[in-house]
């Protein structure tokens, strides 16, 4: 079983419906949609959800009112502003709180404790591709983590392995931060999707650089590639320099918005202009990894 | 030397874990002593953000020269691993431990860090 | 009066808003944009101004005193984000995942980890006739975004007391950073596009707003590209919308040379303008 990962620094490329399109041209595949905080590939592939867990990350303070001495030294060394007595009883913002604990070392009543708190849950659907999906989603204000990432890549290798499939396509987390070298770790590919501006190109630059730490083959894909032809080119000696294979250039075509907009894949939306390109493309990358 | 590998087991025949900081298992190789010894950090799957620099000191406090892995440790595991004279070697991820082993001693993995 | 602008996801048109919103307020009386966007500030392309501060800002992090350090390790042990670690005779400090709390530093039985100031990013303060721009822009490889969006919100405060509409230009997306940017003010306008995408990202976006109490009222960019299914969400959730931009080609044109596009297109600037009026209904209700 191999598993490619598709990232792409900052959103806006494309990437969400890149992997949605090499879902519909590949077989014996699992989907896992990584990039939480912006999840979107279950907007195209409406997920049937077959199983969920609620997913633990971070802990928040609690003060326990009944073992509270209202001393208040926790209110005068909390950094975060999340300690205040608005009814005579000390409590806790769990919105401020960015669970330090500090509070807790000091508290000479023990009256605060540091719980888990739920921040999401994760899903495993079956999809209209004849495709599962590994997702989650989170809580208002929680933040996506190494930790969420991987659970949702151990799910999809757990799903694939189960089901004897070949592949896991990976819609990977954005950034350089632990979501993404989550995304990262146990990857046999990386597809990078970009697109042709001056801050696309530095996010690329960036990306690479940690997938290039770990050894990672990767590949290239450039959308909308004819809206600066200029910093198209910058991007292809980028490629060259670096020995990243550029797989292929998108034009830009606004059949990325009306597919999205029909809840299809680009392939789904026209066979005919969609699925040599993306079967092209998916060949590209299953001969690199046989 | 004392050998660790990233691992999905604790003997010979598991395979090698691609991941650097969440691992579930640390194996070491005492090669003088002939002797496997393992340190299971499955916990590591609490762990929401850090996992890298968790494991390294882990590494750190068992004192291997040689770190055999699949994609190498991320840029802050990476700064602490580098304080020592551990050498990585990438790209076993998927081997089992012994044929990770013998891929080293014949020079086959890439080095990294 | 502040005004958050945010949106769902990135790429909705915020930033475009927020700009030529802020403009057309400054013509008529001192207002004030703050670019919170810190990962990656782009309103600054769009506003030509005289530059009145440029301010390196930082937060505390501890630092290891060897002298002084008894290797105790209680400070690997109240930290909760592994960002003080044991390494045989010495303590490192990864400042990527310091959250700055100073528990170990004032926990510490030796005072052997003082907090020290470090780099965190740099803050630009620009006036351009009426209006005051702020911009913050977090240090290359630096993760953490709420710290300096707290100290921009800082700066702002104690600056512009005298500006009647306080603009904010948020990072995009609902986590902790939207979140830092949002919290304390006093209304929140929500950028979407009519797709299924822009939909989905704006009831998390209202979810948040929502959790945090704030008005919130909803600007519908591209209007024309996709289907019609956000104002039916809006009416439901009781959501005004407060304009309906047209998808123009010219309108992304003058954005992609860096323009201000209600000078050129009246339909754009009629747009401001029943905003405007809006914001004003509101201040008299306040």
């Amino acid at each position: 079983m191999k598993e490619i990962v598709i990232i792409s620094g900052k959103g806006g490329t494309g990437k969400t419906s890149v992997t949605a399109a090499l879902a519909c041209v590949s077989r014996s595949r699992i989907m896992a949609d990584c990039d939480v905080d912006a999840a979107d590939l279950h907007l195209i592939l409406q997920p049937r959800i077959l199983s969920r867990e609620d997913f633990y990350g971070g802990v928040k303070a609690v003060i326990d009112p009944a073992a509270c001495v209202n001393c208040g030294q926790c209110g005068v060394i909390c950094r975060f502003g999340a300690i205040s007595h608005p009814n005579g009883n000390y409590e806790v913002d769990p919105l401020d709180c960015e669970g330090c604990g500090y509070c807790q070392q000091i508290c000479p009543a023990g009256a605060i404790s540091l719980p888990q708190q739920k921040v999401g849950q994760c899903y495993i659907s079956d999809t209209r591709l004849d495709c599962r999906l590994v997702h989650a989603k989170l809580d208002i204000g929680a933040d996506n983590s190494g930790k969420l990432v991987a659970k949702v890549k151990r799910d999809a290798r757990q799903t694939a392995e189960d089901g004897q499939l070949d592949w896991v396509l990976v819609d990977g987390s954005p950034g350089i931060g632990c979501p993404v070298i989550s995304s990262l770790s146990g990857a046999d590919f990386v597809i990078l999707v970009t697109e042709p501006s001056l801050s696309g190109l530095h996010d690329l630059e960036r990306v690479w650089s940690l997938t290039r730490n770990f050894g990672i083959p990767g590949g290239c894909v450039i959308n909308k590639a004819d809206l600066n032809p200029g910093v198209s080119a910058l991007i292809g000696g980028f490629l060259a320099r670096e020995n990243i294979a550029l797989i292929d250039h998108i034009p830009y075509d606004e059949d990325f918005t009306r597919a999205m907009t029909q809840g299809i894949s680009l392939v789904e939306y026209d066979p005919q202009k969609w699925q040599p390109r993306f079967a092209r493309i998916w060949s590209h990358i299953t001969k690199e990894l046989t | 030397m004392k050998i660790a590998f990233t691992a999905t087991g604790t003997s010979w025949d598991a395979t090698i874990d691609p991941r650097f900081g969440r691992t579930d298992y640390l194996v070491f190789y005492d090669e003088d002593k002939d002797e496997l010894t393992s340190v299971d950090n499955r916990e590591i799957v609490n762990v929401t953000h850090g996992a890298g620099p968790k494991t390294a000191q882990l590494i750190y406090d068992h004192a291997p020269q040689i770190l055999i892995t699949g994609n190498g440790p991320g840029g802050n595991a990476a700064a602490i691993l580098n304080r020592t004279q551990l050498r990585i070697y990438l790209g076993a991820g998927g081997m089992t431990l012994r044929q990770a082993y013998t891929a080293y001693k014949e020079n086959k993995l890439p080095q990294g860090g | 009066m502040k005004i958050a602008i945010a949106s769902g996801k990135g790429g909705t048109g915020k930033t475009t808003l927020a700009v030529n919103l802020a403009l057309r307020a400054a013509e008529f009386a001192p207002a004030a944009l703050l670019d919170l966007d810190v990962e990656e500030p782009n309103s600054g392309i769009f506003i030509q101004g005289r530059l009145i501060e440029s301010r390196q800002l930082s937060r505390q992090i501890p630092q290891w005193d060897k002298a002084a350090c008894t290797l105790c390790g209680r400070c690997t042990q109240v930290c909760q984000y592994h960002a003080v670690l044991k390494l045989g005779p010495e303590i490192l400090i990864l400042p990527e995942l310091c959250h700055s709390c100073f528990a170990c530093s004032e926990l510490c039985p030796a005072d052997a980890l003082p907090m020290r100031p470090r780099s965190l990013g740099l803050l630009r303060h620009w006036q351009s006739g009426k209006l005051s721009f702020v911009e913050s822009k977090l240090d290359i490889g630096l993760e953490m975004a709420s710290p300096l969006i707290r100290q921009t919100l800082d700066y702002a405060r104690r600056d512009f007391s005298d500006a009647a509409y306080q603009f904010r230009d948020c990072p995009p997306g609902t986590s902790c950073s939207m979140i830092a940017a949002v919290k304390d003010a006093d209304l929140a306008i929500l950028v979407t596009e009519p797709t299924p995408f822009g939909l989905y990202d704006l009831s998390l976006a209202v979810e948040t707003t929502r959790q945090l109490h704030k008005p919130t009222a909803v600007v519908v960019n591209r209007h024309g590209i996709g289907n019609d299914d956000v104002y039916g969400y809006c009416a439901e959730q009781d959501l005004p919308v407060w304009a309906s931009i047209p998808n123009r080609r010219e309108i992304a044109e003058i954005y992609s040379r860096g323009g201000i596009i209600y000078p050129e297109v009246p339909e754009f600037r009629l747009a401001l303008d029943d905003i405007l009026a809006r914001l004003a209904e509101q201040s008299v209700q306040t």
